[in-house]
């Protein structure tokens, strides 16, 4: 059952599936360490949860899943934005919206009625189906993301850990956060493409958790958690290859050994 | 030609601050030298943190007129040095203090953190000042109080600010460490020559070193030296009730109707 490794590239779509991966890779890695300096995994994982519904409402209106996605999506978290500070003290109302996109995501797709597969793939991702379109809208995402982040990473950083001395400097909390969340927004939008949208956390969240306790310092930080979301997600796509096993377990499996490993060593 | 000497870092006129139009303290007429050291006193919720939050421009008056250096407050203005009450929620972030810095001394900025060299210098200055180039390189969490209230003194320095803002200081460490903090206060305040405005539940700890005191309490304040403005004369008029201090081994304790004054007070604002 075992394929050899250089066939691992022969075919468009497994090339597809290694391009798309990096790229929400390297995104989640970045914007995962900040969501976890800003106390945001809960408001990611939602996002994750919230496009679903955006993908299945794309799909009934004949657009594709991830403009859907990625338009609810920022809406939603434009929305967690404003809210600001007040997010961490509504789980309760997050969790009842989440559930709600979720099953308004089920109704979309009960009432498209065209391919009884797609729950599936909107689900748990489905990164060997990515389209030539798909991987266009990708690129100029994180390219764009890139760019943004490139700019407000001093502020970024700044006010993610020291809120209150920042706002004191001058910068505006609340546009950080905003625009914070647009760019969660496109991460967590090309994470569902290699996991789904249920098991965005385990990329979003997962490498950057392991490299945050590892450094002690911005860069070896960040640059740590691009490197493990990169190797994580390249290993889940051969592991796949190989043992025609879904991409999306062995990624999650992937960061759930390392996370307990890292746990055991780290007590 | 040399610029003008302000003559006060900090006045006002007939100021009035609050929030949502709702005063919280009035009538505030002060003048500040350059290189006061002013100690601010009263209960929780008696505008002493309000107060700061005016001179670092993030209040606007709700009637009347503040001066800082001059000039209306500005936020973000690197002439002063600002450090906030003890965070409660600290981020997760796992950084060392150096990284907390120098993340904050470019982090008004815009790209990417990458610090000059010049910068890494300022940053290793301000721990010297305060002595914690020790703990500098481990991870912040892993501090204790009185080390973190070192660095957040050392970030508070980190521009050679005129004036520096310390908003609660000592609250929450033993005092052994509050000793050593204002000792250690002192030392930068003779280097740096800024002006001090700190804010304390307890006069005590400040009594050797503040020049003035700044007093609020019932929407008004009192300002003076400690033994004009902590007597029991002046505290009764301020506060409106029978207030007794005593001075029991150069300590100072303020009572009223026979409790500390501070605990009974903090139920008014709760």
């Amino acid at each position: 059952m075992f394929n050899s490794i250089t066939n691992l590239f022969a075919y468009e779509f497994m090339q597809h599936a290694f391009i798309a991966g990096t790229l929400a890779a390297i995104l989640a890695g970045l914007v995962g360490y900040f969501v976890i300096i800003r106390n945001l995994s809960f408001a990611a994982h939602a996002l994750g949860h919230i496009g679903f519904a955006g993908a299945s409402g794309a799909l009934l209106l004949g657009l594709a899943p991830i403009t859907g996605q990625f338009i609810l999506t920022v809406f939603a978290a434009v929305g967690m934005g404003i809210l600001g500070e007040r997010i961490n003290r509504m789980d309760m109302a997050i969790g009842i919206i989440l559930s709600f996109c979720l099953g308004l995501g089920t109704l979309f797709l009960f009432l498209y009625n065209g391919y009884a597969g797609q729950a599936t793939i909107i689900l748990f991702g489905n990164l060997l189906g990515v389209s030539h379109h798909d991987l266009q809208l990708m690129t100029w995402l994180i390219i764009i993301s890139l760019v943004v982040m490139s700019i407000i990473t001093k502020r970024l950083l700044f006010t993610s850990i020291e809120p209150v001395l920042a706002e004191a400097k001058g910068i505006s909390l609340f546009w950080m956060s905003i625009i914070f969340v647009i760019i969660l927004a496109t991460a967590v939008t090309l994470a569902s493409q290699v996991v789904g949208v249920i098991l965005v956390f385990t990329l979003l969240i997962g490498p950057a958790a392991i490299a945050i306790q590892w450094t002690q310092r911005f860069w070896t930080g960040i640059s740590l958690s691009v490197l493990l979301a990169v190797i994580i997600v390249w290993l889940g796509i051969s592991l796949s290859y190989c043992t025609d096993w879904p991409i999306s377990f062995w990624i999650s499996g992937l960061v759930f050994g390392l996370y307990v490993l890292n746990s055991l060593i780290k007590r | 030609m040399p610029p003008v000497e302000q003559q006060y870092a900090i006045e006002t006129d007939n100021l009035m601050l609050g929030y949502d139009n709702q005063p919280i303290v009035n009538n505030i007429n002060i003048q500040i030298k350059p290189g006061e050291f002013i100690g601010i006193l009263g209960a929780n919720g008696s505008g002493k943190s309000t107060f700061l939050r005016s001179v670092l421009g993030l209040l606007k008056p709700l009637a009347g007129k503040i001066l800082v250096l001059g000039s209306s407050p500005q936020r973000g203005n690197i002439k002063i040095g600002y450090m906030p009450q003890m965070r409660n929620q600290m981020s997760v972030a796992n950084l060392t203090s150096r990284a907390i810095m120098e993340a904050s001394l470019d982090g008004t900025e815009y790209g990417i953190p990458f610090l000059s060299a010049t910068k890494k210098a300022t940053v290793q200055n301000a721990l010297e000042l305060v002595k914690a180039t020790v703990y500098a390189d481990r991870p912040f969490q892993q501090l204790s109080g009185g080390e973190r209230q070192r660095i957040f003194l050392a970030q508070a320095l980190l521009n050679n600010p005129q004036i520096l803002l310390l908003d609660e200081p000592l609250a929450n460490l033993d005092p052994h460490y509050q000793e050593t903090f204002m000792e250690l206060l002192y030392t930068v305040q003779q280097n740096l020559h800024a002006t001090i405005l700190f804010t304390a539940h307890d006069a005590n700890p400040l009594l050797g070193i503040m020049n003035r005191v700044l007093y609020f309490a019932q929407g008004k304040v009192a300002i003076g030296k400690t033994d004009e403005v902590i007597t029991s004369e002046k505290l009764t008029s301020l506060y409106g009730t029978p207030i007794e201090v005593v001075n029991f081994k150069n300590r100072l304790f303020v009572l009223g109707e026979g409790r500390h004054i501070y605990g009974q007070e903090a139920h008014h604002h709760v």
